[in-house]
């Protein structure tokens, strides 16, 4: 079984591959200049050329692009190339404000599905196996990428897309499925209903699974691997910047390799700009050197996390992102304080609850409210009242333990909060700010 | 000596206790009291019924969240005070009360008391000290 989808590349010595990114980026900078009167206006803006551009060190010279400039240029945004060599978009969900609509010509699709091929063959895949891809099909990325990638790859791909969990399950079985591609909080439902309906993992022929698009922890991976008996992998990627496969893991799990042939990552400040050395922790900024259609240099991800270069046990020489604390979109800022759902989920999966559970955020008389519902399980309960208090109790200790401020836990009953079949819906937030 | 009572966790929204009371329906499980505990979020349901084993794992294949829970079903007499002196007897003894609820036997005159405490030893014993008769599981349904 091959290690590496694309070995020469994958495995590139640093310097090599440094003055491939500069080569490419110089090309990109022209590109991007020459094409897109938008970026051209942002550079003049900022009084750069494409002849200051000389390399992968001339990068901090360029300006940011935002999540702003992609809205202001709705639905054109950025765009480099003429419609006519365009072959698809792909849209975000806009939950955050106006869609981002992304642009694909045929070569930018050809080079997505390599990096998604990269992350099945990573996670032990081969022409050998049958990948089931339960992310949503659409406007989505999440299906079109790793459908693609399964394609290149050469496995069977069941394009099941999300939903239907009890359909899902027969052609897991009926079709012996070894992959399965989809979101962690629809794994973990899976997981769930399998064992609802007696299924054990030595039933399901999986052996490992691709799951990304939303911020997921350390110890929901754990549960996920335990129930359904495979290896559990994390894949990243933004619509912004084609999809998923920006970077994924490799067998050892210690961080995701960054396809770094065709995205420049840096780390900066997120308050001063400024570039942070490695190991720093800050927000990820990604230059996108190959893409044709929609090419983003230094877009601000909003991601805060960190990058390592420190050599990895599998061979690959590319940058390891460590997985995001979560997207400075997800952070909520209560009474002042920034908060990831993400910290809130190690919270009860450390209590010995699930990863069911909702952030409700109010204001109330002028001050920000927290609440948690978190689904009772069969282990803690108890049919005195009070003792359910005091385990509400112990909660909101271990969250002010975590985030410094309280939080109104409430244990509800199974299934009460709603199951989502692509990202889960995590966080309510009822304040009206604006 | 306690017997088996059968504890649901239940979801505070409409139809909720209906969902419960179909399945005992469907499967012929008889109950002989239940006692409902509710807040805002969550509705306890503590029903004393014929099979509780059987009602359990039947609960919990439908994934719903169950256990049993010993308390003691004390034998009373139907009529003024007979409440007054068990719970004295348990008071004396400092013995702290979760809950209880009652309901009357096809016995005429008598009553059942269920009782829950922190400390289901020291009620037991108190009221064994008062010559107070506890029922026992096999007879609960005899009663």
């Amino acid at each position: 079984m091959a290690r590496y989808y694309q070995p020469e590349i994958e495995t590139m010595p640093y310097e090599q591959l440094r003055a491939l990114q500069s080569e490419r980026l110089v090309k990109q900078v022209q590109h991007v200049w020459d094409n897109s009167p938008q970026y051209r206006k942002k550079m003049e803006e900022k009084g750069v050329t494409p002849a200051d551009i000389k390399g992968v060190d001339d990068l901090h010279k360029l300006p940011f692009v935002t999540k702003a400039d992609l809205r202001e240029g709705y639905p054109y945004a950025m765009l480099a190339k003429p419609l006519s060599e365009c072959v698809r978009i792909h849209s975000t969900s806009g939950t955050t404000g106006k869609r981002v609509i992304a642009y694909y010509t045929q070569h930018d699709i050809d080079l997505w599905d390599d990096c998604c091929a990269r992350a099945i063959v990573a996670a032990g895949g081969s022409n050998e196996d049958v990948c089931q891809v339960s992310y949503g099909y659409g406007l989505f990325t999440g299906g079109a990428g790793l459908n693609g990638g399964s394609h290149k790859v050469g496995c069977l791909t069941v394009p099941t897309s999300s939903g239907n969990t009890e359909r899902q399950i027969m052609f897991l079985q009926d079709l012996k499925a070894s992959i399965i591609c989809c979101t962690p909080s629809y794994a973990c439902y899976l997981g769930e209903t399998m064992k609802e309906m007696g299924l054990t993992p030595d039933q399901i022929p999986l052996k490992a699974g691709i799951f990304g698009a939303e911020a997921w922890t350390e110890e929901m991976r754990h549960d996920i691997e335990t129930t359904m008996g495979i290896k559990a992998y994390d894949i990243y990627g933004l619509t912004e910047l084609s999809g998923p496969g920006v970077a994924f893991e490799c067998e050892s799990q210690a961080g995701m390799h960054i396809n770094e042939d065709h995205f420049i990552a840096e780390i900066i400040d997120p308050d001063t700009g400024e570039v942070l050395p490695e190991g720093t922790q800050g927000e990820l900024v990604f230059t996108s050197i190959t893409k044709e259609a929609f090419p983003l240099l230094r877009y601000r991800t909003r991601d805060i996390c960190t990058l390592t270069r420190e050599p990895c046990s599998c061979g690959r020489t590319h940058v390891r992102m460590k997985k995001p604390r979560g997207r400075s979109d997800d952070m909520l800022i209560i009474r002042g304080v920034n908060v990831f759902p993400s910290q809130i989920e190690t919270v009860l999966l450390n209590n010995g609850y699930q990863a069911n559970y909702q952030i409700i955020v109010d204001r109330k008389n002028n001050n920000d409210t927290l609440d948690v519902e978190v689904e009772m399980v069969a282990e803690h309960f108890s049919d005195v009242i009070d003792e359910i208090v005091k385990m509400e109790h112990q909660l909101e200790a271990a969250i002010k333990a975590m985030l410094g401020i309280k939080a109104d836990v409430h244990l509800v009953a199974p299934k009460s909060i709603a199951r989502s079949e692509g990202k889960a819906v995590r966080v309510i937030d009822k304040r009206k700010l604006f | 000596m306690t017997v088996n009572q059968l504890s649901v966790f239940l979801e505070n929204k409409p139809g909720q206790l209906a969902e419960l009371t179909n399945i005992f329906s469907a499967h012929g499980i008889s109950m002989r009291a239940l006692s409902m505990a509710d807040t805002r979020d969550y509705g306890i349901a503590r029903i004393m019924v014929d099979n509780p084993f059987d009602a359990l794992l039947l609960l919990k294949d439908k994934g719903w969240i169950a256990k049993l829970t010993p308390v003691l079903a004390v034998s009373m007499e139907d009529k003024a005070g007979a409440l007054d002196q068990i719970l004295n007897v348990l008071a004396k003894a400092d013995v702290d009360l979760e809950y209880v609820y009652a309901f009357l036997t096809h016995k005429p005159g008598t009553a059942c008391l269920v009782v829950r405490a922190a400390d289901m030893d020291a009620a037991d014993k108190a009221l064994k000290a008062a010559g107070i008769a506890t029922i026992p599981q096999d007879q609960l349904y005899k009663i």
